[in-house]
Order: C-alpha cells, then structure tokens, then sequence
C-alpha cells in the first residue's frame, strides 16, 4: 500500500514544485529525491519494516513477488531520470508536470503489481494510461507528437472500451469481481463446464491486454505513437509501462487461463509467433532507429508473452529477469540515442570514435536486446525458452523463437556496424562526464548480471 | 589451477592491452602474454594426471564453473597456445591503426578459445563458444578488406543461427537430466529414445558443421577468410574452425550415439562432397588467401568424415590432423600475408620468379605446401593417412572419391607454388625482398613442426589416446 499511496502524494507534490521555482534543474532534483523517496517505502513495504494498512476490501493483495516488481519498476524510474533527467527539461516549458504525470504513471503501476480484482485492474490501466496521452504529446507544437497522442488516446480509449466488455462478461458469468473465478461455481452452459460468458470474457480481455502491451495483432499503435511521443517519453513507454503491462497480463491469466481448456495454449502461440513475426521482421527495414526500436519492442513482447505460455516457477523468475534486462539495456540506449541529433543509422555513423565510452556502453545494451551471452538480456531470452521447455510439449515454439532472435541480431548490429565499422561525423549534443559513468556504470551492470543472474533473482527469495 | 590460468592470463592481458596507448607496447606485451599462456600450456601437456579446476556459478540453473583437460583439451590448447605466439611474431612489423584494441581482441578471441576447449559444463561451453565469436566480428569487421562489413556479418549471423539452435538442443537435454544439471557426466547420462536422438542430433549438428564449415554450411567462409585480417584468419581457419570437430568428439556423438550411428553415412557424404566440390574451385582461384581457403574446406571436410566412421585410427588420426592442420595452415597463411604486404597483390597471374628474389622464402613455401599435399615424412602424412585407413574400412567407394581430393590437393598446391615461385618476374614482382627476420623466425619454427611430427607422430598419438579410448569405451 505504501508505494500506491506515496507515489499518489507525491505526484500532486511535484505538481506544486512547478509554482515554487522556475529552475528547471531543481525541479528534477525535487522528481530524484521524490524518487528515492517513493524507492525506500517500498523497500520499508516489502521488508516487512512498516507499511500502511488500509482495509480494501480484498480488492488489492500484497505479496513478495509483486513488491519486488514494484522496486525494479520504480528504480528503473529513477535511473530513466538520472540518465536523461536534462532532456525531460528539454521537452516543454512544463517540467514540473511531467514529472507530477510520471508519478501517476508509477501509482497506477503500483496498483497493476497488486490488484485482486478485475476492477482494480481497470483502475490501474486507466491510471497508467490516461498520462501517458498527455506525455505523447507533450511535444505539443509538434505536428507528429500531436497525431501521436491522438491515436494512441483512440485507440486506448477503444481497447478500454474491450477491456470493460470482458469485465462486464465476466462479472456477469460469475458474480463476482475478484480475480480466481474458479473458486465460484461456473454457471455451466457450455459443455466443458465454462459459460459461454465466461470464455468470451476473458477472450475480451485478452485482446484488450494484448493491446497495452502491445502484441500483434493488436500493434498497429506502437510505432507511430513511439515514434511521435517525444524520444524521452518513449524511452518511458516501451520500458517501465510495458513491463507493468505484462505483470498485470500474467496476473489476470495465471488464475483464468485453465478455464480456457486447450485452446488457450493454441490462441496464445498464433499470438505470440504473429508478434515475433511482426516486430523482427519489420524492424529489419526500419531507417530510423527510434522506429526500428519501436518494432523491437514488439519483437522483445513476444519473447516476455512465453512467460504465459509456461506458468512456472521459471516463468516467473524469467519475466522479472526480462524486465530488469530489457528496461535497463533500452533506457540506456535511449539515453545515448537522445545524445545523437539525427535518429537513422547513419546518424550514428562514426560515434565509437566521436565518443568512445558512449559507443561502448550502446553496444553492451545492444548485445543485451539481443541477447548474446554475457550480458544480461542473454539470461533474460534463457529464462523464458527454459520455462517453455520445461513446460514441454512446445519445442517448435522454441525454435521459431530462436530464429527471430537470429532475425533481430541483424537490426541491432546495424547500429553497432554505423557506429564502428562507418565512418562519419555524428552531431552530438552535449554530453557531460557524470552521463558517461552514468552509462557506463549502467553497462557494468548489465554485464554483472549477464555473469551471475542471482543477483537480481535471489532478491526474490531473500 | 593450470586450467584456469589459461583462461584468465589471455584474457586479463587482453583487457589491459586496451589500456595501452601505443601500438608498439600492446605488440611487445600480447606476444610476451602469448608466450606466458603457451609456457602454461607446455607445463599442462607434460603434467600426466588430467588438470580440472571447479567452481559454483550458477547453483539455481545446475550449472558450474568446470574446466577440465582430457588429452583431446589439452592437445588443442596446446595448439592455441602455440599458435598465438607464432602469429604474434609473424605480424610483428606489420601497421595496425589502433594496434592496442586489435592486439586486445586477438587475446580476448584466446581466452574464448581456450574456454571452449576447456569447459565441461554445457552452458559454460555455450558461453565461451559464443564469446570467441565476438572479438572476432569486431576484428573483422574493423580491420578487414573492403567487403568486410557485409562479409562479417553473413559470418557472424550463421554461426549465431548455429548457436542458438545449439541452445534449444541443451535446453532440451538439460531438462532431461535425472539431476538437472548441465554437467558433461549427467548429460552423457540422458538416455533418449532414437526418434529425440535424430532430432537433437541435428540442432547440435548444425552449430558445429557451420563452425567447421562443412558442406552445404561453408558459403560463409571463404569470404570471410578473404575479407578478415590475415592474423585473423589465421586464427579463424587454424584454431576456430577445431571447435566444431572438438564439439563433435565431445558433445555430439557421445550424447546421441544412437542418432550418429544412423546418420554417420549422411555426413560421411556431406563431407565427401564438401572435399571435392571445395578442392575443384580451389584449383580455379586466383587469388591465394581463396584458395588456402577451399584448401582449408576440403581438409576439414576430411576430419569430420573420419570422425563418423566409428573407427579408433581414424580419430586418432583427425586428433593428429587437428594439430597439424592448424600448423600447416598458419604457415600458408603467413606466406600469403607477406606476399600480400610485399607485393601488394595476392593474385597468382600477377606474381611469378620469387625463387630468383627470395630464396628462403621459395623454400619454406616448397615446404608448408608439401605439408598441405600430406606428403610421406611431413607432418599432415600420418593423420591423414590414418583417417583414409579409417575411411577405408568404413565404405571403399566413399574413401575412393575422397581419395580423388588428394590428387586435386597435389594439382591446385602446385599449381600455386608453380606461379608463386617460378616463371618469369612480373612488374610486381621485380622488387621482392626476402623473408623479414621476425617472418623467417616464425615460419622456420613451423618448418621444424612439420618436419618432427612428420618423423615422429608418436608424442601427440600419445597425448590423445585417452579420449580415443574415451569415446569408444562409451560406444
């Protein structure tokens, strides 16, 4: 309870912080320390220290697992600020609100690790997402963040609209709103003992899932809003809200998918092996980078969806494992990607010896996005065909996931080829020392996790 | 102790080369560090029990840090360390723009190598194997000829493709395992069923024929061989492409012997094709860095021929070859590179008459080329011979075409010597120097190589004989 309440408060704190001063630069200092802040009570939360009780009516649940998420999530946050707190300034005029808007994306995220019912799923989504329209288009005299914002507002507003249909479906099925229906008697009016509102319910709510997190066929959205959302906002979307997304998808589905009988299992792989398809393929023939990022993040969904393919215990280990991995290697490429002025590859041509430490710490999280060994995306990608083969019987699956993994090597090492092996003179905007141990202590991190992947996992059982 | 010293002086001296700001320095340092590894390796060979070292790394996937050297681990470790050196000294007055970073990944690629040889941990294995991959792309591609981006990468995909299929394949047997470890004995454990066999066979077969290359897995190579810096290649074609036959030796067969047994004749086949499809383009290529290349094709295409005929000499044939085609091939390489520095051209219709100019060099090339005809008394005779014995008994017709690759062996080596060092000088030719001192150094101690083992095989038959043994106990 303590994160939702705090990160809540202090959202409308760092709106006020806008009224007090103008610099810029405190006001980010105020968002890092607001940050630290909302890091600790949660920590306080999940160690039992102290935690603030507040009688919800079974609507919400705390456990380990989605505390934990909750810290990963929250300290993703605050190195997204720390990496590219100046370009977040350089937005708008209207510093103090995004920050106030980041934090309201945090609170609904928070509630997205510990709802027990479909309602507060609802709640959460909507928290998340209704920010995150404004912040698409933050860049609000720009014609592309504008239409950006406007889509993904429709088109979020439309899946919203899914979501309550399946909701609506399966409160009438069952009565209830909590989140295992099985502990209510099915009314049984199909033949397996699964109402037909029931499936067509949780069938809505798929879809509408499918579309937050962006799954193909349902990501048509993706590219253009990350590509017209401010980079920074971007950097924010595909990395801490995803993975929010995706906690709450396995939340929903761990309870419900066995009500679904096999044909769950077949829904799932077409859904998974189309996003894989999709988001590798097309990023192949990106020009820009950011697009190209944008498909890859497709791409990278498809690989996080295993965790639903296999629900078990590795399952869960690897979607925290993909979390940290994906959100630390894509919030520091886009944080050396903002230091670039001209976004295709060939802008990128000849960083390594423009800059050598930002060149290297790009190619550490490109190696991770794809997955080579040594870093930690590799024992993210493990993770998840290791639950898939453990669950068995899906040995295809894993083999066509391997193939797109090959797939995506080639995008990512376009951009290493621009930076090393081309020659050019990249336009850079001014990049500071601390941003380079900034970066540079981020890709230290990942490859210590790509060595020993318990740090990160045996937080889970301390 | 040993086992990891050998991983780690390449690799700590590796990361410090990058630190060094002058060329010259990072040369001097990585040939006195290649040297070090290959005192350790030497103290390896002769240290009679088998050298391990083990660790924990990572208890919650059942996998551990192990090293282990069997004959077979310590006959290619040998050969890597001995390699480097000789490469090294061969390369020593060559340019290199950002010398400290090429001199950094060549020893980053050893301790690659020398993981790979070395692991008895299936994921350990799979980590290293991917690792020497990695410095080498950026060698190529950063260093390379004008192709090279383009060609690099094709490299580099095929053998990720290879990789990655080799990972679903351990994920597989990992999840078969009675104690769920990826330890070399609990996997030699796993008894399949022949239908699984035949499945996994392939997607582990797959990582390594393209790493040997084998045909139809070979179009990679010659351009990449082509394309990478000549120390590179040397690397590449001398140490990397043994992974794949070690892989074979060590993981494959005595995984699925079922599946090996069924399919021995498929890649029997394979090979066999891949050594004259690979030795008639040679005798058509112009340029000499393509034709060592098919040259390298069709003599790996021979070892893993002679791996899957299930015979005891023919292994300890391929565990020869493997030394000595890693010699032999460096030897060439080093004579093409200089001919390459020298002359500025690696087209044999533009060179002619360096036996009038350069003597020594003339000599040596007489010599490395014999080695690649397998001539009686040079050092490529015994394993091969072994291998075709091997062959032999396997199936006549198939040792009969492969047969064939031995005279086409004799017509594109000659025919290379032929226009190298005879025939009238040609404009490019007219100036030619001999040997460098540091060339003439490395390419005599070569000679030597050749000439003992030629004469007396029986240090390195000895050295092996416990994993031939190994393998056929298992079977």
């Amino acid at each position: 309870m303590n994160a939702i309440i705090v990160s809540a408060i202090l959202g409308v704190v760092m709106m006020f912080t806008g009224i007090f001063t103008k610099h810029k630069s405190s006001i980010t200092l105020t968002a890092i320390v607001a940050l630290f802040i909302l890091l600790g009570v949660n920590l306080l939360n999940s160690y039992g220290i102290f935690s603030i009780q507040v009688n919800t009516h079974e609507l919400l649940y705390f456990n380990k697992l989605g505390l934990y998420f909750n810290t990963i999530l929250i300290a993703s946050t605050l190195l997204f600020v720390l990496l590219c707190g100046k370009e977040i300034e350089k937005v708008g005029i209207h510093t103090a609100e995004y920050y106030a808007l980041i934090f309201f994306v945090l609170c609904g995220t928070t509630i997205l690790t510990s709802f027990n019912g479909l309602l507060m799923l609802f709640l959460g989504i909507e928290i998340l997402s209704i920010p995150l329209y404004i912040l698409t288009g933050a860049d609000k005299r720009n014609l592309k963040s504008n239409e950006a914002s406007l889509k993904y507002f429709l088109m979020g507003a439309f899946s919203t609209g899914i979501m309550l249909m399946g909701i609506a479906l399966l409160y009438g099925a069952t009565g209830s709103f909590t989140l295992s229906v099985q502990s209510v008697q099915p009314l049984s009016l199909g033949t397996q003992g699964v109402s037909f509102l029931q499936a067509g319910g949780l069938i809505l709510l798929f879809v509408s899932l499918c579309f937050k997190v962006s799954a193909a066929p349902f990501h048509f959205w993706t590219p253009d809003v990350y590509d017209g959302a401010p980079t920074v906002f971007t950097s924010f979307m595909a990395t801490i809200v995803k993975a929010a997304g995706f906690f709450a998808f396995i939340k929903v589905f761990d309870a419900n998918a066995a009500l679904l009988g096999p044909s769950w299992k077949i829904l799932l792989s077409i859904v998974i092996i189309a996003t894989l398809f999709v988001g590798n393929i097309t990023a192949v023939f990106q020009r820009s980078i950011k697009r190209m990022l944008a498909y890859s993040s497709i791409a990278q969904a498809g690989f996080m969806l295993f965790a639903l393919y296999s629900y078990n215990d590795m399952a869960y280990q690897g979607i925290l494992l993909y979390t940290v991995a994906y959100c630390l290697a894509t919030i520091g490429f886009f944080a050396v990607l903002m230091k670039v002025k001209d976004y295709t590859f060939d802008g990128l041509n000849g960083l390594a010896a423009a800059s050598p430490v930002l060149a290297f710490s790009a190619t550490v999280f490109l190696l991770s996005l794809a997955g080579i060994p040594l870093t930690a995306g590799f024992f993210a990608k493990y993770y998840m065909l290791a639950s898939v083969v453990k669950a068995g019987g899906a040995l295809w699956m894993v083999i066509a996931a391997v193939l797109f993994a090959a797939v995506s090597v080639y995008y990512y090492f376009k951009v290493i080829q621009s930076m090393y092996f081309k020659e050019g003179q990249p336009e850079l905007n001014e990049i500071t020392t601390g941003f380079k141990l900034g970066v540079l202590l981020l890709a230290a991190g990942i490859i210590a996790i790509g060595i020993l992947p318990s740090i990160v996992l045996n937080w889970l059982y301390f | 102790m040993i086992a990891l010293l050998l991983l780690l002086i390449p690799l700590a001296t590796g990361l410090i080369c990058f630190g060094l700001k002058q060329g010259n320095a990072a040369k001097y340092f990585s040939l006195l560090a290649s040297v070090a590894t290959l005192g350790l390796a030497l103290i390896a060979v002769y240290t009679p029990s088998s050298i391990g070292y083990d660790t924990a790394w990572l208890s919650d996937l059942g996998s551990r840090f192990t090293l282990k050297m069997d004959g077979m681990g310590k006959m290619l470790c040998l050969l890597t360390a001995v390699v480097y050196p000789l490469i090294f000294t061969a390369v020593y007055r060559n340019e290199y723009k950002n010398a400290s970073a090429f001199f950094g990944l060549m020893l980053l690629t050893q301790a690659g190598l020398m993981g790979v040889f070395l692991a008895t941990d299936a994921l350990l294995f799979y980590f290293f194997w991917e690792l020497a991959l990695i410095p080498v792309y950026f060698l190529c591609s950063l260093w390379g000829g004008e192709k090279r981006i383009a060609v690099t990468f094709k490299f580099f995909i095929y053998t990720f493709i290879g990789s990655l299929l080799m990972l679903v394949g351990l994920l597989y047997m990992y999840f078969q395992t009675a104690d769920h470890s990826f330890s070399i004995a609990s996997l030699y454990a796993v008894k399949l069923d022949a239908v699984h066999q035949s499945l996994l066979f392939w997607l582990f077969f797959v990582a390594f024929a393209i790493k040997m290359p084998i045909f139809p897995f070979h179009t990679w190579q010659p351009d990449a061989y082509e394309q990478s810096p000549t120390a590179t290649t040397m690397v590449m074609s001398g140490v990397m492409v043994k992974m794949g036959l070690f892989a074979v030796v060590r993981w494959l067969i005595p995984m699925f012997p079922l599946a090996t047994a069924q399919f021995s004749n498929t890649v029997i086949i394979l090979s066999v094709i891949g050594m004259i499809y690979a030795s008639l383009i040679a005798i058509r290529q112009d340029d000499i860095k393509r034709l060592i290349a098919y040259s390298s094709i069709a003599h790996i295409g021979l070892m893993s021929a002679a791996i899957f005929t299930n015979n005891p000499s023919a292994l300890t044939g391929v565990m020869i070859q493997m030394f000595n085609h890693g010699i032999n091939v460096i030897g060439l390489w080093i004579l093409a590179d200089l001919i390459e520095k020298q002359l500025g051209t690696r087209k044999l219709s533009e060179l002619g008459g360096l036996a009038q100019k350069a003597p020594a060099m003339a000599i040596l090339l007489v010599l490395m080329a014999l080695a690649n005809i397998a001539l009686p008394l040079t050092n490529a005779f015994v394993g091969e011979f072994l291998m075709f014995n091997g062959l032999f008994g396997h199936n006549i017709w198939m040792a009969a075409v492969a047969g064939i690759s031995i005279i086409l062996a004799a017509v594109y080596t000659l025919n290379m010597v032929q226009k190298i060092i005879y025939g009238n000088l040609s404009a490019r030719t007219e100036n030619a120097m001999d040997l460098p001192l540091n060339v003439k150094l490395a390419l005599v101690i070569i000679a030597i190589l050749v000439i003992v083992f030629g004469v007396f095989p029986q240090p390195m038959i000895e050295l092996t004989k416990d994993s031939v043994r190994a393998l056929f106990v298992k079977n």
